[in-house]
């Protein structure tokens, strides 16, 4: 074109940005690529390669990694860790600091490769990626530089096993890097199959950083290298993002390992557009919510809820907003939408669009007629029934239903298995910051969508995993309280009654489920007895039905998530003076069930009331944060309870164990059903009248008897119960775990390990995290 | 409501300067102020700064298409002075550059035909020399008026200045609002206002100048925005160039989304002036991009997009050299306005 014709159509035109460079890059390293295991490149192989998506041109040959090279890796990575994590954090914060710099300096270098390797617009690669990858390692040096002194009490886990997705390659190293060395870990990485270059190139920036040989090892290959990392039996933690589905695998086959897990899974996330929005503003917003990255993204808005009364013109607006995108070759600076990251992603979202039973809209733009590229989507008209409302698409493609009210929009918001990220529209402060605490998401953005900062905690609820990536919460993830442990021994239940309690009218203790006493299901007992064979009473013997009504009774005392941390001090007091009003009852009873002397069962009694106060002191002062994120506006770190814990109390302990379990869980707004101690449960019978006599609203908690073992699975797999803990004697937590895959519940197991729970390691923040998720809610602001 | 565009006034290429619009759109006749639409109007100041930060980066102009574009941007110059010290000779310097803006051996190497810029723009006093160095050059005098730029003077005087204005030959006529109206919420003064202005302005184009910077919210400049084209604005445009901040992209936003939803609600087409503070040829092109993602190609012309600028020339032209000579240039290789 001439440029008086440019003058009258007034076209963009190409604006290449060079690939000459990046693909010298890959051709001086013969194209060819090893592992980086030790502080080298490993000899190359030609595996499998990695193409360019949107030319499918071969960009270079990568080595599938055997047993023996991640054997390797991990001998790497396990040699390096002691001396690594012995550094001060000032020289760890200097190497990470190295790294931030070098980002920088390769930083198109970087930005390019990523394009051609993902297909994602070189403006995104080079505008958001990257310069967020420099940004979480200067964090992150600045973590190193303080863990000595504000982390003192944790230390590191050891080697930690990562598997980043294909989405946002470098970047989802760096959120897993960083912090993992920053706290003195060494790790193994995979990037996925379809997008290791930039790791790789990552190893050279290692080595040009001069990284300790071993701190960071990199393998690449498929699934079948993910599948050698997680089950080595050297690696400490697992760091895992990518699909739920995967995600559930990996709970599974880690379960009873003793390994750390962090999932950062799947996402249906809701955009929410209330009839007071500033409409130009929201319809812009979907393009960053859902065409960022052509949807292929964890935390896109790719389900548009919006209020009835704007919804045609709202959809009217968006229509002719997608007209404008332009999609074509991703390094192309005038593009909006790149390519899909590969044939079979695109085959899938095809399929997926295929089969949709509303109206499907998609622009008339021109596309190139080559390459995986996917036209921007929009499906309006569908019910919260319809598949593709509740299924990741993990594509260019938006869903849309509408809403009558504001609870009808939490109610639809809510209606999802997952809960990573959620956007809401509106101009009314009121309802914007009434509407975030009530969804289920562990991001919440007020008038924007997918922002993202490394002070700022990131990570899912439900389905979409756990665990937070970014900020002080980030590091809770790849550190641990340092304390001592033993082997936890099995306390059995002892054997059969040789008398009976003759003198006393027999008490029969229930099981205690929605504030009242529930016989058990079954309809069968077991006899407790003195360790001298005494008869004490009969406890019911609970049943998977037993935790079903519990459960059920859990859910109904929602209300207690939204009492004020006020009220639920006061409650934990007046436990506290109830209890103690009967603290020689109780030490008694502890002292017939376990056989110690009078002076200890009192002495448990008094930590127990101690206990409480600490939780009661606890509730209203577990502070948020507001994050110091680079915007004009708030990032608050709320925590929020996690829900309906499950958990199975301590056998050793059997009023402390309780109380220690229950305690932090309530004082944080959950609802809990608690497995009472296998052996004494007594106790824990005994002390639901203190429950009653307390004001603890019924369902709050509640209290089954029975064996752990069998109770386990049911407990651990009911779907809707939100963390499982087990500090059972029983070696229930491999079971735990794996049941705890089907709804990726949080868990928090003993691993067979013993706690003093008379000292500090039986309260405090350990317990308070584990009862919490931080939901991180974006406010931008300004007039 | 669509309105047909009936009044095409196609004429063949070559008998026109190249920048003049091929097709004129109806006037805006203004329509009854609508007080729900001017108040359901909501501006988001962070999401809208967001979408104009991000906005140099999603659009790119390289080599042939820059030229195109630039040379697009000096056919949408209000070439301006309003100074003090403005003379009749000082006019005619400007006169001479907006007939000739762009080198003619560079447009020549570029393979275009001889452009203008938009129009000349001055003070009332300056119109008379304007005219009569514009002549036949088809080249627009646009008068600053209405007590400009702070729009105090009373009511009458500013109505007689507009008829004044017109009368000396000036085919735009450029307003101030009532800054005082808009702050207090006072709408109905507001279109009175503008109702009046549009129709001394008779024949010639009214632009409204909001002066965004003095009303307090990106919200008030959407309200004030629908209001002057509810009151018959031709074009609305941000700044009179003596406020603390003059045009910005988030303005702009605000501003263009108010005009295409008069558009999507009336059919009519609404002109935009961003004005003050555009100077590097960089910026000209982000607005044009901006005009033509919100907008549409359509408004990418003179008939219905101005630059407000009186530097911003002198930097398009030294870019439009780089091109033709692959050589950074400087300003005293090109003639002065």
């Amino acid at each position: 074109m001439t440029v008086p014709e440019i003058f009258e159509t007034m076209d963009y035109g190409p604006a290449p940005e060079s690939a000459a460079e990046a693909l010298a890059w890959l051709v001086d390293r013969g194209d060819r690529f090893g592992h980086f295991i030790d502080g080298a490149m490993t000899e190359p192989r030609s595996d499998f390669s990695s193409r360019n998506p949107a030319t499918s041109e071969v960009l270079a040959h990568l080595s599938q990694a055997t047993s023996d090279e991640v054997d390797t890796a991990v001998s790497a990575a396990r040699a390096a860790q002691p001396k690594w994590a012995r550094l001060s954090g000032h020289k760890r914060a200097r190497y990470l600091y190295a790294l931030a710099r070098l980002v920088q300096k390769h930083c198109r270098l970087l930005s390019v490769l990523e394009t051609l390797d993902n297909g994602k617009p070189i403006r995104e690669s080079r505008d958001i990626d990257i310069p967020l990858v420099a940004r979480h390692f200067y964090y992150h040096a600045g973590m190193a530089q303080l863990a000595d002194t504000e982390l003192a009490d944790r230390e590191a886990l050891g080697v930690c096993g990562q598997i980043v997705p294909w989405n946002f390659p470098l970047l989802m190293l760096a959120w897993k890097v960083a912090p993992a060395i920053a706290m003195g870990n060494t790790v193994v990485l995979k990037p996925a199959e379809y997008t290791s270059l930039t790791a790789l190139a990552f190893a050279y920036l290692c080595r040009e950083a001069g990284l300790p040989k071993g701190v960071v090892n990199i393998v690449t290959g498929d699934g079948a290298v993910g599948e050698m990392i997680v089950s080595h039996s050297n690696i400490a933690k697992i760091a895992f993002t990518g699909s739920t589905e995967v995600g559930r695998i990996i709970r599974r086959a880690t379960a009873g390992s003793g390994k750390a897990l962090t999932l950062e899974l799947g996402g249906k996330s809701p955009y929410i557009v209330f009839e007071d929005a500033d409409i130009d503003s929201a319809v812009e917003g979907l393009v960053d919510a859902i065409w960022f990255n052509q949807g292929q993204v964890c935390c896109a808005g790719s389900r548009l809820l919006v209020q009835e009364g704007i919804a045609e013109p709202f959809h009217a607006k968006l229509r002719k907003r997608m007209e404008n995108l332009r999609i074509g070759n991703p390094l192309d600076k005038c593009i909006d939408i790149g390519t899909v990251v590969d044939p079979v992603q695109w085959q899938q979202i095809a399929d997926k669009v295929a089969g949709s039973g509303g109206e499907v809209f998609q622009p008339d733009i021109p596309l190139p007629e080559t390459g995986c590229f996917f036209r921007p989507t929009l499906i309006t008209g569908l019910e919260q029934s319809d598949p593709l409302m509740q299924e990741e698409i993990f594509g260019p493609v938006l869903v849309a239903t509408t809403f009558r009210t504001p609870a009808e929009a939490v109610g639809l918001a809510n209606n999802t298995r997952f809960g990573l990220a959620a956007s809401i529209w509106s101009e009314n402060i009121n309802l914007a910051l009434g509407i975030a605490p009530k969804l289920a998401a562990g991001v919440v953005w007020i008038n924007a969508t997918n922002l993202f900062d490394a002070a700022a905690g990131f990570g899912g609820v439900r389905e979409s995993g756990f665990g937070r990536e970014g900020g002080w919460e980030g590091m809770m993830a790849y550190s641990r309280r340092i304390r001592s442990t033993k082997p936890l021994k099995p306390l059995m239940p002892s054997g059969t009654a040789a008398s009976s309690v003759a003198d006393e009218i027999d008490r029969t203790p229930k099981m205690y489920v929605g504030g009242k006493q529930a016989r058990p299901d079954s309809g069968y007992s077991r006899p407790v007895c003195s360790p001298r064979g005494k008869l004490l009473g009969h406890v019911g013997l609970g049943s998977r039905k037993d935790i079903r009504n519990a459960v059920e009774a859990a859910e109904k005392a929602v209300g207690w998530s939204g009492t004020t941390a006020h009220l639920r001090a006061q409650i934990l007091y007046f436990i506290a003076e109830n209890l103690s009003a009967r603290g020689d009852e109780f030490a008694a009873r502890i002292r017939h069930q376990t056989g110690t002397n009078t002076r200890t069962a009192r002495a448990e009694v008094e930590t127990a009331i101690s206990r409480l106060f600490t939780y009661a002191a606890w509730a209203d002062k577990l502070d948020g944060a507001a994050k110091p994120v680079p915007l004009r506006g708030i990032a608050l770190a709320i925590n929020e309870p996690v829900g309906i814990i499950g958990a199975f109390c301590p056998d050793e302990a059997p009023l402390l164990g309780l109380i220690s379990t229950m305690a932090p869980a309530i004082a944080m707004g959950n609802r809990c059903v608690l497995v009472a101690s296998e052996p004494y449960p007594l106790t824990a019978t005994d002390f639901y009248q203190v429950l009653d006599t307390s004001d603890v609203p019924g369902g709050v908690v509640n209290i089954l008897t029975g064996s752990h073992t069998e109770l386990g699975p049911h407990l651990a797999g009911h779907l809707g119960v939100d963390a499982v803990w087990s500090f059972s004697s029983s070696d229930i937590s491999g079971l735990v775990e794996s049941e705890a895959a089907g709804n990726l519940k949080r868990t928090w197991v003993n691993n067979a390990r013993s706690r003093d729970w008379s000292g500090s390691d039986g309260e405090g923040r350990e317990f308070l995290a584990a009862a919490t998720e931080v939901k991180t809610v974006w406010v931008p602001y300004g007039e | 409501m669509q309105q047909e565009d009936t009044r095409q006034t196609e004429k063949p290429a070559h008998d026109r300067p190249a920048q003049l619009p091929q097709v004129a759109e109806p006037r805006n006749p203004g329509m009854a102020l609508d007080l729900d639409w001017v108040l359901g109007a909501r501006a988001n100041t962070s999401a809208i700064e967001r979408r104009a930060r991000t906005l140099p980066g999603r659009r790119s102009l390289k080599k042939d298409h820059q030229a195109a574009w630039l040379l697009k941007a000096t056919t949408c110059i209000d070439l301006t002075t309003l100074a003090g010290d403005d003379t009749a000779g000082r006019v005619r310097r400007l006169c001479a550059k907006g007939m000739q803006p762009v080198r003619a051996d560079i447009l020549s190497a570029l393979g275009m035909a001889p452009i203008t810029v938009g129009a000349i723009c001055v003070y009332h006093d300056m119109i008379a020399p304007a005219v009569d160095a514009l002549q036949a050059s088809g080249v627009p005098v646009a008068a600053v008026s209405t007590g400009f730029p702070a729009g105090l003077s009373p009511f009458d005087t500013r109505i007689a200045e507009i008829r004044a204005s017109v009368a000396a030959g000036a085919q735009e006529i450029d307003i101030v609002i009532s800054r005082r109206h808009a702050l207090t919420g006072n709408w109905q003064a507001l279109y009175d206002e503008t109702r009046a202005m549009r129709q001394a302005c008779g024949e010639a184009h009214m632009k409204t100048i909001l002066a965004t910077a003095e009303l307090g919210s990106l919200r008030n400049v959407a309200r004030a925005s629908l209001v002057c084209m509810m009151g018959g604005a031709d074009f609305i445009k941000t700044s009179t160039g003596k406020e603390s901040v003059n045009a910005t992209l988030p303005v702009s936003l605000v501003m263009i989304r108010a005009l295409r939803d008069y558009h999507d609600r009336t059919g009519i087409h609404i002109g935009y002036k961003p004005a003050g503070g555009i100077s590097k040829a960089k910026d000209a092109l982000t607005y044009l991009a901006l005009i033509k993602e919100e907008l549409g190609t359509r408004w990418l012309s003179p008939d219905l997009f101005r630059f407000g600028a009186s530097s911003l020339l002198g930097d398009i032209e030294r870019q439009l050299e780089h091109q033709v000579t692959g050589r950074y240039s400087t300003g005293w290789r090109h003639p002065a306005a």
